[in-house]
């Protein structure tokens, strides 16, 4: 095993790579953890920001009169704005602000957990516009019947207009949560030990920036990949044949 | 102006897409100033036969030869664009040019490829709006025009490039019964003044009144072919027959 | 702006006002000079880094734009290797992160480059700029491209028919009805873009960001922190909604089914 791991180190350091990150201990602590950490990002945002545009969709569907204008203001304050600025405003301005409202010795909430609810508010608005698209291609009639077989309005969209809603989104979904994988890089600037944080430490200690990129951006290529693939899988499965395109 | 050698001659010719073997074994000849009519139920491969002959589609086997063009050996864009200065075709959907007028349409492609004297190119192109019957509309859009007039605005966009064979594939198809008439008197005004066409249509009286040889196909061979007169009053086919005795 | 823009606009406003008075109500200790007046006396430094913002996106968006035509026509091009290698392209920049794509420039690229025996400095801020038109690049190359290809092939027949070269057709033919269909998707990106360049500041290049952040350390008040990231905030939105709006109604008008 050894011998194995100093052949390929030399094989390694033969191209002028130095990938630590596969041979030294530390770093490939540091490696993983932020891969486990990019992904805790990514899946907590994107169902926090599935629920939320959900809600918002429903809410516009609706119609509830206070509810929709704060949905509307939502998304556009959230649509409209820089996602780091928004990520800023909450660790560095909204987080001290609530700690000494509450009179709190110790930050409220991490870093972490700042960037989940920034970045699930973030695609959580996109995904509220996502959401009204699809469901304003249900067709009105469709619902109609849906009321008159004596569905209440809750049951009418649970039941007919949200499933017939998500088909028509998926595409735009798909987009949209792509997005929001690679915008958890945005947490490296508040220290977030995401991917992109892990290895700009490995860099700067063993100066192997390049290869560190290419490493970070292959990786991405995987993960968009493998999501859309997924996604795109998805969307076969659950098709209902004859509707839609 | 009769030639003995035919202006476009098609042999053996076949083509396959994918599985589908849409023509199998296509001969036919045409002669200069001839007027030829394909007829035959959809799917009998009479449109993907017009585009063999001006090399929108490749056979697989067989030759064309159009207008002194070995079509079936075309493998230069030039020698496709040398091929389609002399070969000119009409779609079903007339496919005009929706952000140029009418005047730009006919002009686009004499100045571009023929590379022609620009004052020289307009006179025409008013010329040939006149032959269509269409003075007054040089400055339309093709969506301000009915179907009629774009049709006819896409044979004199044809004609400008002063082709020596012309291939119509279902022109009147897409149009409503009252415009149908003022594009067949315009195919009928260029016969009679000895182009050489071919034409694709459904229009049976049409090509009873106009074409000179009537060629019937069915799932990719030509069943019978013959002067109008034989072909309509006395088909010798049984295919043929059938095929008659629902469309007239 | 239209109504409900305006209100809208009054609404985010109010809200970025209430910001700035809750932190003066709930912190303790002397009575600070009014926030507003701290955030009027700062404003024009706030200003001209927005306007460094402003200048870096749309000098990425011309780059990028560039780029991009060039290599979504490359996408549709009847050449496979060239059709393979821009296909490639458009993929590896549309999936990069822009923050990684950042890094990757400032850091990699060199400081400095010799040409004709004198040193031109490669500032932060150009770096900057080419590493946000590298995913310009990937997003417009996929906006030509499907531009493109929603014109009906009809077009391509007629054209062909009529001895029309493939470079004569696209210029003359397919070009000028595909611009109108690309112009929506078009400014998209360039919203998305505006609202990645603040990345910028992480980079080291004096944005807004980094000017409000400055701001912050010299005044030292922590009731200052919500106004001036709100007034940030608000800079953007200002900017960044009507340009929303404007490309909402083109969309409406070009619409392909």
């Amino acid at each position: 095993m050894i011998g194995l791991d100093e052949s390929l180190r030399s094989l390694a350091a033969g191209f002028g790579f130095t990938l630590s990150f596969v041979f030294d201990d530390y770093d490939r602590t540091l490696f993983l953890q932020g891969i486990a950490y990019t992904a805790l990002l990514s899946v907590a945002s994107i169902v926090g920001s599935l629920l939320a545009g959900a809600v918002g969709a429903y809410v516009q569907f609706r119609g509830f009169r206070f509810a929709s204008r704060l949905t509307d203001l939502y998304v556009q304050a959230f649509r409209n704005t820089p996602p780091l600025v928004q990520l800023y405003f909450f660790y560095f301005a909204l987080g001290p602000t609530l700690t000494s409202v509450f009179g709190a010795s110790q930050p409220v909430l991490s870093n972490v957990t700042w960037a989940i609810l920034a970045l699930t508010l973030y695609a959580g608005a996109f995904n509220v516009e996502i959401f009204r698209a699809g469901i304003e291609a249900v067709p009105r009639t469709t619902v109609e019947a849906a009321e008159a077989l004596g569905l209440n309005q809750g049951q009418a969209f649970r039941r007919v207009v949200l499933p017939l809603a998500l088909r028509t989104s998926l595409p735009s979904l798909n987009n949209n949560l792509v997005n929001l994988i690679k915008t958890t890089t945005n947490a490296y600037a508040i220290a977030v030990p995401e991917l992109l944080y892990a290895s700009s430490q490995i860099w700067s200690e063993n100066l192997n920036t390049f290869e560190m990129m290419i490493i970070l951006l292959v990786f991405y290529m995987l993960v968009v990949g493998l999501f859309s693939w997924a996604m795109g899988r998805f969307e076969r499965a659950i098709a209902v044949p004859g509707w839609g395109r | 102006m009769q030639n003995a050698n035919p202006i476009v001659d098609i042999r053996n010719v076949e083509k396959s897409f994918g599985a589908n073997r849409v023509l199998r074994d296509v001969s036919l000849q045409v002669r200069r100033g001839e007027a030829v009519a394909l007829i035959g139920p959809s799917g009998s491969g009479k449109s993907t036969l017009l585009r063999c002959i001006n090399g929108l589609v490749q056979v697989d086997k067989g030759e064309v030869f159009a207008a002194g063009h070995a079509v079936h050996k075309l493998s230069t864009d030039a020698e496709r664009i040398a091929l389609r200065k002399d070969v000119s075709m009409v779609f079903q959907q007339y496919n005009l040019f929706p952000h140029l007028t009418v005047l730009q349409n006919l002009m686009l492609a004499p100045l571009e490829v023929l590379r022609q004297d620009r004052a020289e190119v307009e006179a025409r192109a008013h010329q040939l709006l006149g032959k269509v019957r269409l003075q007054g509309k040089e400055n339309a859009f093709p969506g301000q025009l009915s179907g009629g007039q774009q049709q006819r605005v896409a044979i004199a966009r044809a004609l400008a490039m002063r082709p020596s064979v012309m291939l119509f594939d279902e022109v009147t198809a897409a149009l409503d019964p009252e415009t149908v008439k003022e594009v067949l008197h315009t195919i009928r005004e260029l016969v009679e003044e000895g182009m050489t066409s071919i034409l694709v249509t459904h229009e049976m009286r049409f090509a009873r009144e106009v074409a000179h040889h009537i060629h019937f196909t069915d799932r990719g061979v030509i069943v019978e072919h013959g002067d109008p007169a034989t072909f309509f009053d006395n088909p010798q086919d049984p295919r043929t027959r059938e095929f008659l005795s629902h469309v007239l | 702006m239209s109504k409900p823009g305006c209100a809208r606009l009054r609404l985010f406003v109010a809200i970025v006002l209430a910001c700035a008075a809750l932190p003066v109500s709930a912190s303790e200790g002397a009575a600070t000079p009014s926030s507003f007046a701290t955030l009027i006396k700062w404003l024009p430094l706030l200003l001209k880094g927005f306007a460094i913002d402003l200048g870096i996106s749309v000098a990425s968006m011309a780059i990028g734009t560039v780029l991009g035509a060039v290599v979504g026509v490359g996408q549709i091009s009847s050449r496979a290797g060239v059709r393979r290698t821009s296909q490639w392209i458009t993929q590896f920049f549309r999936n990069a992160p822009w923050l990684v794509l950042l890094f990757f420039c400032v850091l990699l690229l060199p400081y400095h480059f010799t040409v004709f025996g004198f040193s031109i400095p490669f500032p932060a801020w150009a770096k900057g700029i080419i590493g946000l038109a590298l995913p310009v690049m990937g997003n417009v190359a996929e906006v030509v491209r499907g531009g493109i290809q929603s014109i009906p092939s009809g077009q391509w027949e007629a054209a062909d028919a009529l001895a029309l070269s493939r470079s004569q057709t696209l210029r003359l033919v397919i070009f000028p009805q595909a611009l109108k269909r690309m112009l929506p998707p078009w400014m998209n990106v360039y919203a998305v873009l505006m609202m990645a360049t603040p990345l910028v500041s992480i980079v080291g290049v004096e944005d807004s960001v980094t000017v409000a952040r400055s701001v912050l350390a010299a005044e030292g008040s922590p009731a200052l922190l919500m106004p001036v990231y709100g007034l940030v905030l608000l800079l953007f939105f200002a900017y960044c909604a009507p340009i929303a709006r404007c490309t909402r109604r083109l969309e409406a008008r070009y619409a392909i089914a």
